[in-house]
């Protein structure tokens, strides 16, 4: 009978080795931790990679004992019974030699755990901040901060396009940096938990709502390097992946410089004191809708029932009271828990300040004045809304 | 066949007829049957969930469930696992087991007993109809933590109040171990001849005592927090998010040992019985237990290495969570010695017992590369980690819960179990848990972060073997269910004794043994 224990066993260590071969053949199958492209991350892939085997040596040795056991002292080889049933000496053996093993573990990650410890002197410091779902990168030395969003498109999700080749790894802008300096990347969150992680970096840090966490990296090689958020933060945790560009410093100079002066085109362009058409807005409502709403309330502003309210007159949103209530002193709400389109003025503090205790964050930072008076525009305008309200970005911002 | 009669004839010693036998029982074998086959339900009422888990993740893309409900299954499905199976199954086989093992007829405190079992199936009924709240049943993980917990709609209250309530069972069970185990041994059985067993159960219900309130106050403070406008968790109010993940975890690691020690019980009683050969180093096995049962109070932290501790508390959480594996080596280390010049046979439970120490082994590697913070920093957080705990908890916990089934089967139902249909059972298990679990190590290191959807590509195919073997793992359960209830309803009769290797009291009572286990105590020499 244990013959053909072994047998079988051979047969799935065989099929097993197989798999595994046909695994490593596949450039598409990854098996290993990142190398990375700091020396954080390398010494972190040979601390890695140390344990590993170390475990690996332990295992054969043990299991080896296990199965020789298991094939010659057996009841059916006509094996004996000892009764021997305690030894202090190996007790003191198989306690000592594990310590001194876990000792030679120890020291040298103690040494690369100080290492990344140590945030002094940093070259650029960058904040990270952790939204649902989206994070916003500022960088605390240059005037420069934006926000950086999944940008696969939802049919490729909904699978009605094929996936791109970095299907859920890519972003609208990404964190752009600089090679070779010591960048200090300080973490936090607006509203839940988060964490910010590239695997070519070594490391992963929790972003925490009123706490700020610091780290600090050396990328060594110029490149696009990918990650995603590591902390459950809600529906979208899975769509909200980290995308580093880092460029040679020359490069990164002419970034800092474009990034400026695309700003002040951006500004120029978003002229709060324009009037804008009713088409214009409409458009660029439309695209903040989908970019930044649809996650919750849906892109054709259905919402979801009991969790996220829909933004289209006459549609029905039960859901547990707390969250009813603001709803109904703004004005949203009609009786059998109806949606109406309560006053713009509303709306637009709803937009600006959110529902504190709920999922709808505040967007006074996030937005421009332009992107929120078109978001409203297009909301109080779209799916059968027929408000006929047109918003100016003026408005907004002596709204602020 | 005496027993039987016996029963007829003192109507008063016999079980009551019809459901108020089950529902005003205080015996420990009925209490016993219906934890174990509630847990047994509710193994696959989170296997189920388990299942959409892995079906929406065998291709890239959203097929089957939308992300908020995704979220709410990985929830649900680790707190009925974890409270609903894992942990009842083991309150059940002590309900069984460890009155005949001290040579005691019942449990110490059989009211209680009665009412910590009746507590649960109102405990798991909160938690699985709060699926059907208003906004969703709770989706921000087991471990609960704010402030994303407290965006759960109307299912919130029915979370907590569940968790309350299954506390509240597991103390109470907890208190009837030690009040049994500590008053009721057989004359002769000091605490250094007890099963080991009894033993590890004896240090699992401390762990009980002591962690579990610390968690029904964590969550009392969520609830504050929600309904009453406290602070706790809240920065802007002067509290700290953080301060919940450090209750949950001191509350977090013992449990997770509460899920474990237990199962070295099992099989430092099983490995002996089929190695023909007493257990090897007993008492270092006692002091081994008991140090696991310390450390786990004192390296919770590894939980939380990315949260931003300082430096120094770094080092202590990876020194301490280091040290453990030296006990669980020695453990590792006896159970192999104990079978080393044995004479052993290989039936089902032993079968499930050396896949134990193997795949428990294996997860103890990855466990000790986890404890190495640098390199956590890593592993926090992705696939690499699930497939560690699922190691601790299916190859480990349930694997070793099966080999306690059909180990003490023909002891409890009086027949044995059919042997061909079991080994079957063990080789579908075993096959499709590595394959189900082994591919998650590879994804998890490639980057797959934990608790997502959806995936990047180069993560596809890893995957996809992954819910293939969740398949084959699933169902393969059904034939387990099988097995029991042909052997409930009959089967070969088995003697007293059951195995030839068996030693202890409860094999020296007839099978099924007498429905007051000990009337008189034995002497234990």
């Amino acid at each position: 009978m244990l013959v053909n224990f072994f047998v079988r066993l051979r047969s799935v260590i065989t099929i097993s080795a197989l798999l595994l071969w046909s695994a490593c053949a596949s450039a598409a199958y990854e098996l290993n931790m990142p190398v990375g492209v700091t020396d954080t991350s390398r010494s972190v892939y040979d601390l890695h990679m140390l344990i590993f085997w170390i475990c690996v040596l332990i295992g054969l040795v043990v299991f080896g004992v296990m199965f020789y056991s298991m094939y010659h002292h057996r009841k059916s080889k006509g094996a004996v019974a000892a009764q021997f049933h305690e030894s202090t000496t190996v007790e003191i053996i198989w306690t000592v030699v594990p310590m001194l093993i876990l000792i030679g573990m120890a020291i040298p990650a103690t040494q690369v755990l100080i290492a990344m410890e140590d945030t002094s002197e940093p070259d650029i410091t960058v904040k990270v901040t952790g939204y649902q779902w989206k994070w916003g990168y500022e960088y605390l030395d240059e005037d420069i901060q934006f926000f950086s969003s999944l940008s696969t498109p939802r049919e490729q999700i909904a699978n009605a396009e094929t996936k791109g080749e970095h299907y859920l790894l890519e972003v609208d802008n990404p964190l752009v940096l600089p090679v070779g300096k010591k960048i200090r990347i300080l973490t936090t969150a607006a509203d839940v938990l988060h964490a910010w992680w590239v695997p070519a970096l070594g490391w992963k840090r929790d972003a925490i709502p009123g706490f700020i966490n610091d780290s600090w990296t050396v990328i060594k090689e110029p490149g696009t390097y990918r990650g995603q958020c590591a902390e459950l933060c809600g529906k979208d945790h899975g769509f909200m992946p980290v995308v580093i560009e880092a460029k040679s410093e020359e490069d990164y100079q002419q970034w800092l410089a474009d990034m400026k002066g695309e700003a002040a085109q951006v500004a120029a362009a978003e002229a709060v004191d324009r009037e804008w058409t009713q088409e214009e807005l409409m458009s660029k409502g439309q695209e903040v809708h989908d970019g930044v709403c649809a996650s919750c309330h849906q892109a054709g502003g259905t919402g979801v029932p009991g969790a996220f309210p829909p933004l289209v007159a006459g549609q029905v949103f039960n859901a547990p009271e707390p969250m009813l209530q603001p709803l109904r002193e703004m004005g949203f709400l009609g009786p059998d828990n109806t949606i109406v389109m309560g006053p713009v003025e509303q709306h637009t503090q709803i937009v600006l300040k959110g529902i504190p205790g709920s999922a709808m964050q505040a967007y006074a930072e996030q937005l421009s004045d332009a992107e929120i008076a078109a978001v409203i525009t297009y909301q109080r305008n779209s799916w059968g809304n027929d408000t006929g309200d047109v918003v100016q970005p003026s408005t907004i911002k002596s709204a602020r | 066949m005496s027993t039987a009669t016996h029963v007829h004839e003192e109507h008063h010693h016999g079980p009551a007829p019809g459901l108020s036998r089950w529902l005003f029982t205080t015996n420990h074998k009925d209490i016993g049957t219906m934890y174990l086959l509630f847990s047994l339900l509710m193994f696959f009422v989170g296997g189920a969930m388990a299942l959409i888990i892995r079906a929406e993740l065998f291709q890239p893309g959203l097929q089957i469930v939308d992300p908020h409900f995704f979220n709410q299954m990985t929830t649900v499905h680790a707190l009925v696992m974890v409270f609903g199976a894992v942990m009842p199954a083991f309150v059940g086989l002590a309900n069984w087991q460890i009155p005949m093992m001290v040579g005691a007829p019942d449990m110490a405190l059989p009211r209680m007993n009665n009412w910590s079992f009746w507590i649960l199936p109102f405990a798991a009924s909160l938690l699985i109809i709060s699926l059907f709240a208003e906004g969703g049943g709770p989706a921000a993980g087991w471990t609960m933590y704010p402030p994303l917990v407290l965006q759960t709609g109307a299912a919130f209250p029915y979370l907590i109040f569940s968790v309350h309530l299954l506390g509240m069972s597991s103390i109470m069970g907890a208190i009837n171990v030690i009040a049994t185990i500590l008053n009721m041994r057989a004359p002769g059985m000091n605490l250094m001849k007890m099963p080991l067993f009894v033993w590890t159960w004896l240090i699992t219900a401390y762990l009980l005592i002591a962690v579990m309130p610390v968690l029904a106050g964590g969550v009392t403070m969520l609830l504050t927090d929600k309904y009453f406008g406290t602070s706790f968790f809240n920065a802007a109010g002067g509290g700290d998010p953080v301060m919940f993940q450090h209750i949950f975890w001191f509350f977090g690691h013992p449990e997770v040992y509460i899920m474990i020690l237990p199962a070295f019980g099992v099989i430092s009683q099983i490995i002996p019985t089929f190695s023909r050969k007493p257990l090897f180093g007993y008492s270092s096995m006692v002091y081994a237990t008991g140090s696991i049962a310390f450390l786990s109070f004192i390296v919770w932290a590894h939980h939380m290495f990315t949260v931003g501790m300082p430096l120094a508390g770094e080092l202590f959480f990876m020194y301490s969570t280091m040290l453990i594996a030296v006990p669980t080596g020695v453990k590792v280390f006896n159970w192999i010695s104990t079978m080393w010049k044995g004479s052993m046979t290989f039936e089902t439970p032993m079968l499930f017992a050396i896949a134990f120490v193997i795949l428990f082994t294996i997860c103890g590697f990855s466990g000790l590369m986890l404890a190495i913070a640098p390199a956590d920093f890593q592993y926090h957080d992705t696939y690499f980690v699930v497939a560690h705990f699922h190691y601790v908890l299916v190859p480990g916990a349930v694997f070793s819960l099966m080999a306690a089934a059909y180990y003490w089967l023909p002891k409890w139902t009086g027949h044995m179990y059919d042997e061909k249909l079991g080994k079957i059972h063990f080789w579908l298990s075993v096959i499709g848990v590595n394959v189900l679990f082994f591919p998650q190590h590879f994804v998890g290191l490639a980057g797959m972060p934990r608790r997502i959807p959806d995936y990047a590509l180069q993560f596809a195919e890893f995957n996809m073997i992954s819910s293939l073997g969740a398949f084959l793992f699933g169902f393969s359960q059904l034939l387990f269910v099988y097995i029991i209830f042909k052997a409930i309803r009959g089967g070969q009769q088995a003697t007293d004794q059951v195995w030839e290797g068996a030693e202890g009291l409860e094999w020296t009572l007839s099978s099924p043994p007498p429905y007051h286990s000990f009337e008189t105590a034995p002497e234990v020499k």
